[in-house]
């Protein structure tokens, strides 16, 4: 087990490693941030002077080197726009990302479950099959349009739910939250309902194929034989049997949720990690854009090792692997 | 009659609640400040919002003319100094007073060389505390500009510079925050309350502020709204009040929209084309544009009242010179738009022997609708047999190509800012690229007599001569067609109906202070 772990954590570091290496691959390509940061009357030697003071005169490698070897003392440097520490900024911004994303996914699970058993029991009726092909138009929607529909309707024609910010927030220590206030609570719907649109589909579409191959096993008929309650029927003894890859999917879904936030976040104007990363790419904010990069990576990585290491606890067989 | 009794106590609590709402302007921007240093960034607008809290020596009245702000006064007493008497009785946000000695601690910290304001006062040398509330400045030569220099060089408290150890600006390079990015104190009309980057920065009235307050503003809170869209419908929504960054696309509906006002008028910056001078193109081809008549030729293949129906909405302003008509040595004689002639334009790419030559143009992202002004010059020179190869980039990875000269046509909008006059236009764009002159002479365009009369016309001090000159620069410039100008940009504000008065600027920094509810 042990072993295992050790392997695990490794493939993590080097996940992590290679993401960085091909951002700074990519960092050349978005221009020159000094244009970004100086002034329009600064001379060409100035410029320079900044240039060679933030290392940018190296190679791509040098720079990538000198990254690794002060992102593993935990030093991001400062950010070039905001002139502030990179991990305070990232750490304001993850909060709001973070309930924006749990949030999304509690309202997938809450809609998605029993949309997928509805759609599963009542197979073939035209009110099952008509929500099911509506599902497609869910997955097939660009989340940007989503929102902006949702903005439309809710926040300019009905005027129920503000259409961008955060709305008031409690401090609990460095965490920030939005859950605890009305205005808070009002400004998170909007968001969350745009960024669980897809997953509310892919719940609902796994829950209703779960269902159908379930409802079709026996003990499902020697349960209806004995007189069981539809009702129960469905929602206890069915149900419960195919959670187990919906609690999967909605884990590994999580990282996902996180790098698809930008998207919900720039339209929204959700003050979240993706926000941030949006305007250091805009600026050509290196610090910024890597470590976020490193951070997001870390997360699917995270994730990905707790499902292995918990599948590996339910299966023995793969801890040999 | 519970219910009643309810009804009436949520009715009076509304009307306790509604005097601490009256007086709140929300400010959707298009974008945050990103800190609180007015010498972190060289950004015109962060500067325009942080102009709230703090103030310069000067600053820019109503119709943009300089005014005094923190100086009441000031007399050149030699060629190279300048003597600026103090306001007296301004306080900071923290009850100091304002004195000389935080003048020249600013001066310092804003002409460091790691500040990324130092560009901004070019010809500051030094300066010399004289009493409490005089101070002498020095300046490298004759500069007729040094005021226009100052209105953006605000005043700290030297006292609390020093206590928190912001004496120099913070340094990106060095790794460590300063404490002015997260901190405010200035002499301003507004105090910064509370700032959560990207969400939400509130500024509040100081009531100890020196000059008439003709505003009626209690509280500001300014939102970045990123995405147009979303800050259209944050407006039409009522959850904000005012936008500086209204899309020129959706200003019908807006005005439509009987709870918005739209505040339309022309910014400052006017959009021109450039042409590289130098004696090969990118293709190694021979340079034809070195000929002053392929350059008129590809003037008059532009069709600017095209560009303004088709690409601008009838929102721009076409212009015939090359700086706009509030800029000081703006002259109205040169500023007659070039009627498009395509048939001409071919006799003159035909008598030059430069028909169909292939060129790159380089375009980039920052000026409204950029990219479809690029494509719609390109068509009109291919109309003409011209082969013109668009090259569209953000800002970022266009400027490094442009500043190395590696360019043959390109695409720029000049606003004189923060200096508004003409000097800006004729001493960074048009001059030789030498020392700080021309650094934005991407093109490699160089003429004695046109540096000449610009040299000139930095240490003159008389006004009306100066004037004269940079017009007679300027038509220098426009009779060798060194650039197509081609109109000044829209400016686009909008607010919602309750605000009353809401005065324009044709730099595009709102001035919240001149506001009334």
């Amino acid at each position: 087990m042990i072993a295992f772990l050790v392997k695990r954590v490794g493939n993590a570091i080097l996940v992590m490693l290679t993401v960085a290496f091909f951002a700074f691959l990519i960092f050349r390509f978005l221009g020159d941030p000094v244009e970004m940061m100086v002034n329009e009357s600064a001379t060409q030697v100035e410029r320079d002077e900044l240039r060679s003071r933030l290392g940018l005169n190296d190679g791509f490698l040098v720079q990538y080197l000198r990254f690794v070897t002060n992102a593993a003392q935990g030093q991001f440097g400062l950010s070039w726009r905001n002139q502030q520490n990179v991990i305070t900024l990232i750490g304001e911004r993850f909060p709001a990302t973070f309930e924006l994303v749990i949030i999304a996914t509690i309202l997938s699970l809450a809609i998605g479950i029993p949309l997928g058993v509805f759609t599963a029991i009542g197979r073939g009726r035209w009110w099952a099959e008509g929500l099911q092909f509506s599902s497609i138009v869910g997955v097939s929607l660009p989340s940007f349009f989503v929102g902006i529909i949702l903005i439309l309707a809710f926040s300019v024609s009905l005027g129920w739910l503000p259409g961008y910010g955060r709305g008031e927030v409690v401090q609990l220590g460095w965490w920030s939250t939005g859950l605890l206030t009305p205005s808070g609570r009002a400004a998170i719907v909007l968001p969350a309902l745009s960024l669980s649109l897809f997953q509310i589909t892919l719940v609902m579409r796994l829950v209703r194929a779960e269902m159908l191959e379930i409802l079709r096993a026996d003990f499902i008929k020697f349960a209806r034989a004995r007189g069981v309650k539809r009702r129960a029927l469905w929602f206890r003894h069915a149900l419960k049997n195919c959670l187990m890859p919906v609690v999967t999917l909605t884990a590994m879904q999580v990282g996902n949720l996180i790098a698809f936030a930008l998207v919900t976040e720039t339209v929204f104007q959700w003050p979240g990690m993706g926000m941030l990363f949006m305007q250091a790419v805009t600026f050509v904010d290196i610090p910024v854009m890597a470590a976020y990069l490193c951070i997001v990576s870390f997360i699917f990585v995270t994730l990905n090792t707790f499902v292995d290491i918990a599948y590996a606890v339910i299966d023995p067989r793969l801890r040999a692997a | 009659m519970h219910l009643s009794r309810i009804l009436v106590g949520g009715v009076a609590l509304l009307a306790l609640a509604m005097p601490a709402t009256a007086g709140t302007l929300k400010w959707g921007a298009s974008r945050d400040i990103s800190s609180l240093d007015p010498y972190s960034y060289g950004d015109s607008f962060a500067l325009g919002v942080l102009n709230h809290a703090y103030e310069g020596l000067v600053r820019y009245d109503r119709n943009l003319k300089i005014e005094p702000a923190l100086a009441t006064s000031w007399e050149i007493v030699s060629p190279t100094t300048w003597r600026f008497k103090l306001r007296e009785g301004v306080k900071f946000h923290n009850g100091a007073d304002f004195t000389a000695e935080d003048v020249q601690a600013s001066l310092k910290r804003a002409s460091d060389p790691k500040s990324p304001l130092r560009g901004n006062i070019p010809a500051y040398k030094g300066s010399r505390v004289i009493d409490a509330h005089t101070i002498e400045i020095d300046v490298s030569a004759h500069y007729p500009l040094l005021p226009n220099d100052l209105t953006t060089i605000y005043i700290f408290d030297a006292g609390w510079l020093k206590d928190n150890n912001a004496e120099a600006p913070t340094d990106v390079g060095s790794g460590s925050e300063g404490y002015a990015t997260y901190n405010e104190n200035g002499t301003g009309p507004f105090k910064v309350e509370s700032r959560q980057p990207d969400a939400k920065t509130v500024f509040t009235k100081f009531d100890g502020w020196w000059d008439k307050t003709e505003h009626n503003i209690d509280r500001i809170e300014l939102t970045p709204i990123a995405s147009p869209a979303t800050r259209v419908a944050a407006l039409l929504a009522g959850d904000i009040d005012f936008t500086d960054q209204a899309p020129v696309q959706d200003l019908p509906r807006l005005a439509a929209s009987p709870e918005v006002k739209v505040l339309e008028g022309t910014d400052l910056r006017t959009v021109m084309i450039g042409f590289s001078q130098r004696d090969q193109l990118l293709s190694g081809a021979a340079n034809p544009m070195k000929d002053l008549r392929v350059r008129q030729a590809m003037q008059l293949a532009i069709d600017l009242d095209l560009i303004n129906k088709k690409v601008m909405r009838g929102k721009s302003r076409n212009a015939g010179a090359l700086v706009a008509p509030q800029i000081p040595g703006y002259d109205a004689a040169l500023d007659t738009p070039v009627k498009a002639d395509p048939e001409k334009a071919k006799a003159l790419l035909k008598e030059a022997g430069a028909e169909g030559f292939e060129f790159e143009f380089n375009c980039a992202d920052s000026l409204v609708n950029e990219e479809q002004i690029c494509q719609a010059v390109a068509s009109m020179w291919s109309r003409v047999g011209l082969k013109p190869k668009l090259d569209q980039g953000t800002r970022a990875v266009q400027t490094p190509k442009r500043s190395a000269g590696k360019v043959d046509v390109y695409t720029l909008g000049w606003a004189t800012l923060p200096m508004l006059d003409t000097y800006s236009l004729t001493s960074q764009v048009l001059h030789t690229k030498e020392g700080s002159f021309g650094i934005f002479n991407w093109g490699g365009w160089s003429d004695k007599e046109f540096d000449k009369v610009t040299e000139a016309s930095a240490v003159e001090l008389d006004q009306t001569k100066r004037l004269a000159m940079e017009a007679q620069s300027l038509k220098i410039a426009k009779e060798h067609a060194l650039m197509i100008p081609l109109h000044q940009q829209p400016l686009a504000w909008a607010t919602t109906a309750k605000i009353k008065d809401f005065p324009l600027f044709s730099d595009n920094l709102p001035r919240l202070w001149l506001v009334k509810m």
